[in-house]
């Protein structure tokens, strides 16, 4: 198992593409986290029925696989619209916008868990609904909704593999050009996996400091 | 001044306030008593906007409360409101809670509405507590912070809807004296209670509230003394 053809190059290319799974994924997460916030606060703030039109847009995101959005969404930009984008690009929009459709949920959720009583409390005191919004249900929503958070964020970094179908060269991309090449596929799949480890790691922790943290019990 | 005229108000088919007249003084003390489901808690969430009514008009030092045009929150710093839950921000420490409303919507520094915030939990006790956050604090001195909250906002008004209905029995004494200390003080207060006792000795006046009626409205010694609401009379003998 040790005598392996694997060189530090090799271990190079490896890093790269964990690289790239880590750039595309704190792309995605940090627009579609944005992007879910405004959706799950607009869903709802106008109520179920105003919101139907948004929410089953959200839900084709959803519901449609990751792959087949990439491979629609490529095609889409680079022929009908013929923008010269790259796969990063294409990648990028993509997996922001599957981020959106999940974090909206988990925002929409988490707003809701708010005590309505709390909101009045802080609309009595002359705040407006935006410094209601920011001081205190959002503050309170984040709290609740963490662990989905994170959740999310750890699922959208182990699908960003499939970006590959977009020639973005990511982790899984890396470790299947070396398989080819070196025909050691259990070998390097384990070396993949620590990477993803290594990677996801941080996230899983960051949930649970943060969960500390704001816990004043 | 607070006038309230001819007010109407429902929640789907049922008419919670059928047409309240009441005037209430700068400087007076008004608690409200009555059964459950009488419109007393209505009638205070109605006097700082936060229900709409169906009809009459609600007045407050002359502006109409549920106008378009009138400016609610700018409105309701003016009018401070404590409900029956205490309703502190479980994020913020005890300090945190009554600066944050003074910095946003007052836009006061951050030095002045520490002062401010220090002064009012000083004033009800709890000037141990500034840095502790509210889970840690009993129910009666959360109610506590909830009336430094609204008082750090230097209101013309104070409401208290119920503020000791879920307390333990044993906490309700402290919030009530923190209420004989603002009536003592010279604040304009309505309370809707159901301490009876306390109504007694802190009102200038009392009303009566029956199925969304002000059925009795008169000073504690004749409203207790001698009443003439043949429900009044019914209520006050089923809480005695």
């Amino acid at each position: 198992m040790f005598d392996t053809a694997l060189t530090a190059n090799d271990l190079i290319l490896l890093a790269r593409g964990a690289g790239m799974t880590l750039v595309v994924t704190a792309i995605s997460v940090f627009f579609g986290t944005i992007l879910g916030i405004v959706f799950g606060v607009l869903r709802y703030q106008v109520g179920p029925w105003w919101a139907a039109p948004m929410t089953f847009v959200l839900d084709i995101f959803r519901s449609i696989p990751l792959l087949i959005q990439l491979v629609l969404a490529n095609a889409f930009v680079t022929t009908v619209l013929g923008w010269r984008v790259s796969g990063f690009s294409v990648a990028c929009g993509v997996l922001s916008l599957y981020t959106a459709a999940y974090c909206s949920e988990i925002v929409r959720g988490g707003i809701e868990a708010v005590p309505q009583t709390l909101r009045r409390a802080a609309r009595s005191l002359g705040m407006t609904w935006g410094q209601d919004m920011r001081h205190i249900a959002l503050p309170l929503a984040t709290r609740v909704a963490l662990p989905s958070w994170i959740g999310l964020a750890l699922g959208v970094m182990k699908d960003s593999a499939l970006v590959y179908i977009v020639q973005v060269v990511e982790l899984l991309k890396s470790t299947q050009i070396l398989i080819t090449r070196l025909q050691e596929p259990l070998f390097l799949l384990m070396i993949c996996g620590l990477f993803y480890f290594v990677i996801s790691f941080p996230i899983a922790r960051l949930g649970g400091y943060l969960e500390k943290r704001w816990s004043h019990d | 001044m607070i006038e309230i005229e001819n007010v109407r108000k429902s929640f789907g088919p049922l008419e919670v306030l059928k047409g309240i007249n009441l005037t209430v003084a700068k400087g007076e003390v008004l608690t409200v008593i009555g059964g459950s489901a009488s419109g007393k808690s209505t009638l205070l969430t109605c006097i700082n906007g936060l229900e709409p009514i169906d009809s009459g008009r609600i007045l407050v030092d002359g502006v109409e409360v549920h106008a378009k045009s009138t400016d609610l929150n700018r409105l309701r710093q003016k009018i401070g409101i404590v409900f029956q839950q205490w309703n502190a921000f479980p994020h913020l420490t005890v300090l945190e809670n009554v600066m944050l409303a003074q910095l946003k919507v007052q836009k006061r520094s951050r030095a002045e509405a520490e002062a401010e915030a220090v002064r009012q939990l000083n004033h009800v006790g709890l000037a141990e507590k500034l840095s502790v956050y509210p889970s840690r604090l009993s129910g009666g001195q959360q109610q506590r912070m909830a009336i430094a909250r609204a008082l750090a906002m230097s209101p013309d008004y104070m409401l208290f809807d119920e503020v000791t209905s879920a307390l333990d029995p044993q906490l309700v004494g402290e919030v009530l004296d923190t209420l004989r200390m603002l009536a003592s003080e010279g604040m304009t207060m309505i309370c809707v209670t159901h301490e009876m006792k306390f109504a007694r000795e802190v009102s200038d006046r009392v009303a009566f509230f029956h199925k969304g009626v002000m059925a009795e409205i008169a000073p504690p010694e004749q409203l207790f003394g001698a009443p003439r609401d043949p429900e009044l009379q019914t209520f006050l003998a089923a809480t005695h």
